[in-house]
């Protein structure tokens, strides 16, 4: 008998999603979450989230493999369509014939799923470089639109890079936020957010890069094309070099716009202490 | 002149110097300190510019007056060009409000030769100091050691800097006495040499003290410009060879030539640069490197340059079909590289996945087999891919055809010898 779960939509959800099917003895046709309660022909199961089944399911898992612990957390935060599905299967196939063929990348139910993962990591590897940030106000903000959910992945480099700063990092496809205090961060859904504009300062580093961005490029060797396939199209849109005319003008009223958050007449941590007595000679 | 203005200039000049790579790092983040490097083996491109390349560092001249008349250069003083130079302060500034903004993974610092090698050496290491001491920074640097400049300068720079680079330049002695009278190869080799043994030291240290400063951790590179001078492949890849092999070298990057001046003893000023040289170059200097060749196995005295048409893996398993094919399933990690088509990482997941049980061609391209190429020189279980036939000659087309796509497209026109629709 085909059975659809219904579950929460969360990792812990998942999980307690393959407890119930060995509880039941049965095998889920499909996986469906949240809001989306799409009619359906077959018969369907609600799933509640249970942390102690979830961490059973987790321990049962890492205990046969630590890296198929790994892919299954990573690879629940892919777009891979039917991700559940492709996931439970592994889960199922380890439990049932253990951890082998894990070291065979070309087992076909094992290569989707490390498709979709590859496809997280190569997302998650281009941003950490093509991330901007603006101050505004002493906190950083920025904003990324990637296809898969990044952001756990993501928010343990910059927290680690960025550790003295309080940031935010929003991602408007999923509409969820990375916010970071010295110490502490945490992701939390967030509807909507719109940047605020510069301030003069940011406006002027803003153009600054740009300008570094312009001129470093040699003109003879000009090559769009290779530029397109290392970095595509989708991810100019957050990025300040790609950015019109208005990003590069501070706004109008000073002092008017405080970042989210950010106590007005704090200076920015990481804003450096003044530079003091100079070394050899006088500078050039 | 304003900081936007020192960045244009000084940004301009610094251009075609190629390294810019943040690789080898291994800081980690540190309280009370802004930043670190890259976990990742490999760097983290920030942007890629206009001509495709990646852009990781910050790269500009401290300043682009220089005293020396090295005819290639930009910056040679006896060019008409506008002269700027950053203060330390400016230059730690740009550095640290790009950092945050994330706009770079750090700072790659070189410059013009101002008054000396030493009193330049000076102004950088002041500019360093500024960034680590004071702004507490533990991001990526790269600084240039100026030939020339007093060992206990180069040693400072070092302790500054998490990767030292020298550039050649110029493959050949006869090269530098004609094109950069200024320098020698001795004073070039003695910063690399001192690099080298320093490095080693730290690491020595590093082993019995956790805390001992560390010396250039991320090792050193350098550049050769190809083009400029009549210096074949082979003459460039085997100093590429005695570079890794005697001093370590992390990497070599290689620079086609930009005309960017007239002189009689350089390319006249509308040949284009020689991108698909460097291209093949860097080619082969992953094979040195990652692949296990030789330069002496890739080019000899009869064969001095690479073949345009196709890459030199290629190249060599045309000449060695002797060597082929290569049965996927028992063959060692070494024999394995040696395929077109087959690469580090594929070579590897062929080790892993065939543990589990036999490997058919079917599974090839799922671990990354790139089969267009690798075809023609592997079985597996015994058998090639179903309904292959080809001669040698067709061989060399369908190889050919199949780089094609991926070549910078002025060259691309270059090949159109033959027509696509005999890759099949």
């Amino acid at each position: 008998m085909d059975v659809i779960y219904h579950y929460d939509g969360s990792f812990e959800g998942f999980l307690s999603c393959v407890f119930d099917s060995y509880a039941h003895k049965e095998i889920p046709a499909g996986f469906c979450s949240g809001e989306d309660g799409v009619f359906s022909l077959f018969n369907s199961r609600t799933v509640l989230t249970d942390p102690d089944h979830a961490a059973r399911v987790l321990q049962k898992v890492a205990a046969l493999s630590p890296e198929a612990a790994v892919l299954l957390r990573r690879g629940f935060l892919t777009c891979l369509s039917e991700k559940e599905l492709h996931l439970f299967q592994v889960v199922a196939k380890l439990l049932r014939e253990g951890p082998g063929f894990l070291g065979n990348r070309s087992d076909e139910t094992l290569y989707p799923v490390i498709r979709a993962v590859q496809h997280l990591n190569g997302e998650v590897h281009l941003l950490k470089g093509f991330v901007r940030f603006s101050d505004l106000g002493g906190v950083l903000g920025g904003e990324i639109e990637p296809k898969n959910r990044v952001l756990p992945v993501l928010g343990g480099h910059f927290s680690a890079r960025f550790h003295n700063e309080r940031f935010f990092l929003y991602d408007r496809t999923h509409k969820e936020a990375l916010f970071h205090v010295p110490g502490q961060s945490v992701i939390r859904p967030l509807a909507d957010f719109q940047m605020a504009p510069p301030d003069k300062t940011e406006a002027r580093y803003r153009l600054l890069w740009k300008r570094f961005y312009d001129t470093i490029a040699i003109k003879e060797r000009e090559n769009p094309r290779l530029r397109m396939s290392n970095m595509p199209k989708r991810y100019w849109g957050t990025m300040t070099e790609f950015q019109g005319e208005e990003h590069f003008i501070p706004r109008t009223s000073p002092g008017a716009v405080s970042g989210p958050g950010a106590p007005a007449g704090i200076s920015a941590p990481g804003t450096p202490p003044p530079p003091g007595p100079s070394a050899p000679g006088s500078g050039p | 002149m304003d900081v936007l203005e020192k960045l244009t200039v000084l940004t301009d000049a610094a251009k075609y110097d190629a390294a810019c790579t943040s690789s080898g790092g291994t800081r980690t983040a540190k309280k009370g300190y802004i930043g670190n490097t890259s976990t990742a083996s490999a760097g983290c491109c920030h942007t890629f510019s206009a001509d495709g390349r990646c852009v990781t560092l910050l790269k500009v001249l401290l300043t682009n007056r220089c005293v020396y008349d090295c005819k290639y250069c930009v910056n040679r003083r006896s060019n008409d060009t506008r002269r700027a130079a950053f203060t330390p302060e400016e230059l730690a500034d740009l550095t640290i409000q790009f950092y945050r903004r994330n706009y770079i993974e750090g700072l790659f610092l070189s410059s013009g030769v101002f008054r000396s090698p030493d009193y330049t050496t000076e102004l950088m290491i002041r500019c360093l100091a500024l960034l680590r001491e004071q702004y507490r920074f533990n991001g990526y640097i790269h600084a240039k050691a100026i030939p020339g400049t007093a060992p206990e300068l180069v040693e400072r720079l070092g302790f500054l800097a998490d990767r030292l680079s020298v550039n050649i330049e110029l493959p050949s002695e006869a090269g530098l006495n004609s094109l950069a009278p200024d320098k020698t190869k001795g004073a070039i080799l003695a910063p690399m040499r001192q690099i080298q043994t320093r490095n080693r030291q730290s690491r020595e240290e590093l082993v019995k003290y956790r805390h001992a400063p560390r010396f250039a951790p991320a090792g050193q590179s350098t550049q050769l410009i190809v083009g400029a001078t009549r210096d074949t492949d082979f003459h460039i890849l085997r100093l590429t060879q005695g570079l890794y092999d005697r001093y370590s070298l992390k990497r070599v990057f290689y620079s086609a030539y930009v005309p960017v001046v007239e002189h009689a003893l350089l390319p006249a000023k509308d040949v284009k640069p020689p991108l698909l040289r460097e291209h093949r170059l860097y080619q082969a200097d992953w094979l040195l490197r990652f692949y296990g060749f030789r330069a002496e196995e890739l080019l000899d005295e009869g064969t001095q340059d690479f073949d345009t048409r196709v890459d030199p893996k290629c190249s060599w398993a045309l000449a060695h079909l002797d060597f082929f094919p290569v049965e996927v399933n028992t063959a060692a990690y070494e024999t394995l590289l040696r395929i077109p088509g087959v690469g580090v990482t594929s070579a590897r997941r062929i080790l892993s996945a065939r543990r589990v049980g036999p490997l058919h061609i079917d599974n090839l391209k799922k671990l990354g087999v790139v089969m267009k190429r690798a075809q023609y020189f592997l079985t597996a279980s015994g058998k090639m891919a179903e309904g292959l036939r080809f001669t040698p000659d067709s061989v060399l087309r369908g190889l050919i055809a199949a780089e094609r796509p991926l070549l910078p497209q002025q060259e691309a026109v270059q090949l159109s010898l033959f027509d696509p629709a005999e890759t099949a």
